[in-house]
């Protein structure tokens, strides 16, 4: 038991521990992966030769939706990491679920629209729009599907009761990822589908 | 393991849990703040897309847009992800790419001639 507990708390020389100071490296080095892939996007912007072309596929409003969703979880984050530091362990399970559900509908409403995209005639290979928007949207999705996967098994930690406020750091780490993820989204919606009459 | 006084005890000898920002003393916000925090999320990603389709402010889409989005960021990075509170090297850690990432984005976007066209 220990053993465990001072892992959970190891520190590095800076002050900071292990986990966190890693997954902010880790987030750092995300920048880099999704400024190149938007980087892509951008420079192809406007530059298919044949359609469809994103003015006749993308759906404002829907995706506004989808947003909205995403932007949500991240409180539902915020508020499952609270309740894990308080030790309120019926509040972090409810919080944990209201999250990864939210990230479920998120990756749900992005199946709808690449099948819509697909059914409208937009393969992955079709033209520049379609590459680089899917392989951005899709690298952000799976993304998502990570965090997912990552949220429901703290919620497995939680109901085996191993999820308690001394394992506090995991759940602040996971949500950094959570909020990373979200961050980039706020990003991608600007610049994919609110700008792209500009 | 099930103890989280002892547990908490023998994580960290001779640190001051607060002073480097540990997860488990970030009482920083509280839950009525990050809700309001989301509440306004809320609110910019529906002006975002008024905007959007306000014919009249087609010429100041990008800045708006952008400064805009831009405050989500923030918003999101510096309370839901607690940079606002917590050390300065996670802070830089964070920005450093964050600035190299945008430095090659405008780079090869003019490289490109994205700005001449």
């Amino acid at each position: 038991m220990s053993q465990n507990a001072v892992m959970d708390h190891h520190y590095t020389s800076t002050g900071i521990p292990h986990r966190k100071l890693l997954m902010w490296t880790f987030i750092g080095s995300e920048c880099m992966l999704f400024g190149s892939l938007i980087t892509g996007y951008l420079v192809y912007r406007g530059r298919s030769l044949v359609g469809p072309y994103p003015t006749d596929l993308l759906n404002i409003p829907f995706i506004t939706v989808t947003t909205f969703v995403l932007l949500m979880s991240s409180l539902a984050m915020v508020l499952a990491l609270s309740a894990v530091q308080r030790g309120s362990r019926g509040q972090a399970r409810l919080w944990l679920a209201a999250t990864a559900v939210l990230g479920l509908i998120f990756l749900g409403g992005q199946y709808y629209e690449f099948s819509h995209f697909v059914h409208e005639g937009l393969g992955l290979t079709r033209n520049m729009f379609s590459a680089t928007f899917f392989l951005l949207t899709g690298t952000h999705g799976a993304h998502v599907a990570i965090g997912v996967i990552w949220l429901t098994s703290l919620l497995v930690q939680s109901f085996r009761g191993r999820l308690g406020p001394e394992k506090a750091e995991i759940v602040e780490v996971a949500g950094l990822y959570w909020h990373f993820v979200d961050v980039v989204w706020i990003v991608l919606f600007t610049v994919i589908y609110l700008l792209v009459e500009v | 393991m099930s103890d989280p006084t002892t547990a908490h005890g023998a994580g960290a000898p001779g640190h001051d849990d607060a002073a480097h920002g540990h997860g488990h003393d970030q009482p920083h916000v509280s839950n009525r703040t990050y809700v309001l925090i989301a509440v306004v999320l809320a609110v910019i990603t529906a002006v975002e897309v008024m905007v959007f389709y306000i014919e009249a402010l087609r010429p100041l889409l990008v800045p708006i847009l952008l400064t805009l989005s831009a405050s989500k960021f923030l918003l999101v990075v510096g309370f839901f992800m607690h940079l606002k509170y917590d050390s300065k090297l996670l802070r830089g850690l964070f920005a450093g790419p964050l600035a190299v990432a945008a430095a090659i984005i405008l780079g090869m976007m003019a490289l490109f001639g994205v700005f001449t066209a």
